[in-house]
């Protein structure tokens, strides 16, 4: 177990203070972004696609304008730059999401027309009242069709795929995959399935915009990233940073769904058009159908393992549904890449992890981002493994942990695992007994003992060098038998 | 018809920070006349407690007790750049900002202090609860309120500090996915035991007991607060929890809590942890993140757990009720089979 040094006493640091915020939160006096209100403070609601892919022919607001407080409707025509990415801040390309769409829709809940009215029921009766002409086109929902010659392709780029930097997926290689295919006693094979799921907020998300005298909005916010949301409206609106001023800080929970920028650019816009503080909180359908979600997952993962439980080979093909756009999702299929062998030394890896667009509500950052689901794969997979191999569910976990010292599959050595010391702490707290090798060991960096010693073969296989081929510095294999071979 | 139970286990790592850094937080610290010490930020609290957290640490740097630190958030034209409350990096990233922002100003007040005490700064030590001491002679010290009240009005100085963290933005080979996605790592083990009602399909679960690895922890009653609330959301992940029941068919898409079904108090189970403290390098005073992890086992012990109970393995989260009953028919056949053509 290695030691917690403390480098001076600490006085505040390690102590259960109470936290700054529980009164006010308790007793219901905390300020939230929707609870800011205005004189003179209008309503924004939004007209949203009732189909999964159409191409729009039409839009009659005619009847909506004559709907009694009815203020303003803003199309996308109003938006000084209306295609984006969120990502873009950080160099991601391309620019693919509409604020509001223009000649098509991607999804069912995409927004077409923002109308901005004196009451929010006023608001709900224009949006009821306006026309929509549609002309249906083909959808795609499942990650792997969308991924076939014929699909109906979501992007406007021709492919369903996300491309990373020349590839349809996030690659991960090293060693040989199939060299150690080749070498291993047992196949295991399986495919993981998760469906989308929502952040569910307290709060739904929202933001309330208000013109200033000098000038200047304000914008009260429920973002998780207060200059992301802030920088990414100045490039939808073509406005000078300095003349947005954002205030926030108090989230009603985030859980990765209040880092998309969705509220503030449409409801900043409807505030300079209209002179007046404009306020856009999701209902709560809204936050359940059109908010992004976690993405589904599809993950294959092909194993090769040695008659005592290591593993020397793992192939993993996942797919994330990025729905219609892309948002913070290609950014976690790198996070997921990067991951996606688990915290367990394997030898030979071979990942591709794609970021596929189908025409549902886009998916985007979720607690976890990208990990959550490899390691719900990954973790029943080790029982699998455990239960082909014949050894129980802590030895499979204990033969194959990752320690300092050892190359990960994306090339980086190990420097903070404890793996090992939190599953024997976790074996102590239920009463489980563990061997005694599993007692002694420890994540300290493996010393190159003889194949064949306790840990040696296992060390061969953790540090190996990176790049270096499967053969050279691999496990010593027994002789292949056809005995539980898939 | 049965209720057959079992255990399951799964053990994680999880990665600090966001995965490529180029993900900066800055802070400003200031002292006011009454010796207090305002923390501005543009950094959000999404309810785990971050104000807390970081008040903590800008405590412990500048030597005061937690309640004279008031943390200014969130408000960009106050609070200097934050990246944002995501990738479990704000106890990491903003943590080592305000830590810088602490230091500089304790120098700044420990500079003022020995004007005061006549004493060299080198020779200064801040006890913690608002008292500057010469070390090595007890009978010397001064208050902090007093430093920072004559800072002001007598020696016309500022008590302030500024800090930023960032690890630097890294590539990612397109072609081998070398890269460098994270500041550190935090473990986990959960051991989940449930129940399977075999006429039913429902799944109780019955305790969820876990090992955390989390580096140094600031505040230990809000590390298990996400401990707990991460093992229900990884409960309601593993069994309840989507917005496409039939997915990838987008039908029935549900519009509130009615009809997103997620459990309640009364199918909590017994939510039991250890914590564990190897402090990390790259945090402040060791800390890791622990944010986003605590769903994250939970999910597969749950799924080991029933099949460890009732023998059928759903590869498909949810698992609903129905996928089980639908599991627990496949493998029944299977088993009838067998032993039809073993007589």
């Amino acid at each position: 177990m290695p030691e917690l040094k403390m480098p001076e006493p600490l006085h505040v640091v390690g102590r259960s203070v109470q936290r700054s915020d529980a009164a006010a939160h308790v007793t219901g006096r905390t300020r939230y972004a929707g609870d800011y209100t205005f004189p003179g403070m209008l309503h924004l609601r939004m007209v949203r696609s009732p189909v999964h892919h159409a191409m729009i022919r039409a839009v009659d607001l005619s009847r909506a304008e004559r709907v009694p407080g009815f203020v303003r409707a803003l199309t996308w025509r109003d938006v000084p730059h209306n295609v984006y990415t969120i990502l873009g801040l950080i160099g991601v390309e391309p620019e693919e999401e509409f604020v509001l769409a223009q000649d098509r829709v991607r999804y069912k809940g995409e927004p077409i027309v923002a109308i901005v009215a004196e009451t929010e029921a006023a608001a709900l009766e224009a949006v009821a009242q306006v026309r929509l002409d549609l002309e249906e086109l083909p959808a795609v929902f499942d990650v792997e069709e969308a991924l076939q010659p014929d699909a109906p392709i979501v992007t406007h780029w021709g492919s369903n795929a996300f491309m990373f930097e020349g590839h349809p997926c996030r690659r991960v290689r090293f060693g040989d995959v199939e060299a150690g295919f080749a070498q291993a006693d047992h196949i295991v094979e399986a495919v993981y399935n998760s469906s989308p799921i929502e952040h569910a907020p307290t709060e739904t998300t929202g933001c309330v915009a208000v013109p200033e005298a000098d000038g200047r909005f304000t914008v009260y916010t429920n973002t998780q990233a207060l200059y992301f949301s802030l920088d990414n409206t100045a490039i939808i609106l073509q406005v000078a940073g300095k003349r947005l001023h954002f205030v926030g800080g108090t989230v009603g929970g985030g859980f990765g769904g209040k880092v998309d920028v969705i509220v503030e650019p449409i409801a900043t816009l409807a505030a300079m058009k209209t002179g007046r503080p404009v306020r856009y909180v999701f209902s709560r359908s809204e936050e359940m159908q059109v908010s992004s979600t976690r993405s589904a997952w599809r993950i294959r993962i092909r194993d090769g393992v040695m008659r005592d439980g290591r593993i020397v080979a793992r192939k993993v093909t996942s797919y994330a549904d990025s729905g219609a756009y892309s948002r913070q999702t290609p950014y976690a299929l790198t996070k997921h890449a990067a991951n996606a062998a688990g915290p367990y030394a394997i030898p030979n890896v071979s990942i591709d992890a794609y970021c596929v667009f189908t025409n549902r509500t886009p998916s985007s950052a979720m607690r976890g981002f990208g990990v959550t689901m490899a390691s719900y794969a990954i973790e029943v997979q080790m029982d699998r493994i455990a239960e082909r191999v014949g050894v129980d569910p802590w030895t499979i976990r204990f033969v194959n942990a990752y320690r300092n010292g050892d190359m990960k599959p994306h090339r980086k050595l190990a420097e903070d695992a404890t793996l090992i010391e939190t599953m024997q702490a976790a074996a102590a707290l239920v009463g489980h007994e563990l061997t005694d090798e599993q007692r002694a060991m420890t994540s300290a960096p493996r010393s190159p003992g003889p194949e064949g010693s306790p840990g040696g073969e296992a060390a061969a296989a953790g540090s190996r060098a990176a790049g270096a081929p499967a053969s050279a510095g691999a496990p010593a294999a027994p002789a292949s038998t056809a005995e539980g071979v898939l | 018809m049965a209720k057959l139970r079992g255990t399951g286990i799964a053990a994680v790592n999880y990665p600090t920070g966001m995965n490529l850094g180029g993900d900066p937080s800055q802070a400003l610290i200031h002292a006011t006349t009454s010796g207090s010490f305002v923390v501005a930020l543009s950094s959000t609290d999404l309810g785990q407690g971050l104000r807390t957290v970081i008040g903590q640490i800008a405590a412990e740097t500048l030597g005061v007790a937690a309640d004279e630190v008031v943390i200014d958030t969130a408000d960009t034209d106050t609070g200097p750049h934050c990246m944002g409350t995501f990738a479990s990096r704000a106890t990491h990233r903003v943590g080592n900002a305000v830590k810088a922002a602490a230091e500089e100003a304790r120098t700044a007040l420990l500079e003022v202090a020995a004007l005061e005490l006549n004493a060299p700064v080198g020779g200064l030590v801040l006890d913690g609860f608002g008292n500057v001491l010469v070390a090595g002679d007890p009978g010397r010290c001064v208050r902090v309120a007093e430093v920072a009240s004559k800072a002001q009005f007598e020696y016309g100085r500022t008590i302030s500090g500024r800090g930023a963290y960032m690890k630097p933005k890294s590539p990612v080979d397109p072609e081998t996915g070398a890269m460098d996605p994270d500041s550190t790592e935090a473990h986990a083990c959960t051991i989940a035991e449930v129940e399977v009602d075999t006429e039913t399909g429902q799944v109780a679960v019955l305790g969820i007991r876990s090992a955390y690895e989390v580096g140094r922890q600031v505040n230990p009653a809000l590390v298990r607060g996400q401990i707990v609330g991460g093992a229900w959301m990884g409960m309601s992940h593993a069994l309840y929890e989507t917005t496409e029941p039939y997915y990838p068919n987008p039908d029935h898409k549900p519009k509130d809590f009615s009809e997103y079904v997620m459990p309640g108090p009364a199918e909590l189970p017994e939510i039991d942890c250890v914590v564990l403290e190897v402090p990390s390098s790259t945090g402040p005073y060791g800390v890791k993140g622990v944010g986003e992890m605590t769903a994250n086992s939970p999910i597969p012990a749950i799924v080991n757990a029933i099949y460890h109970a009732c023998g059928v393995r759903v590869d498909d989260l949810p698992v609903t009720p129905e996928k089980i009953l639908r599991g627990l028919e496949a493998k029944w056949a299977t088993e009838s089979a067998a032993a039809a053509g073993g007589r």
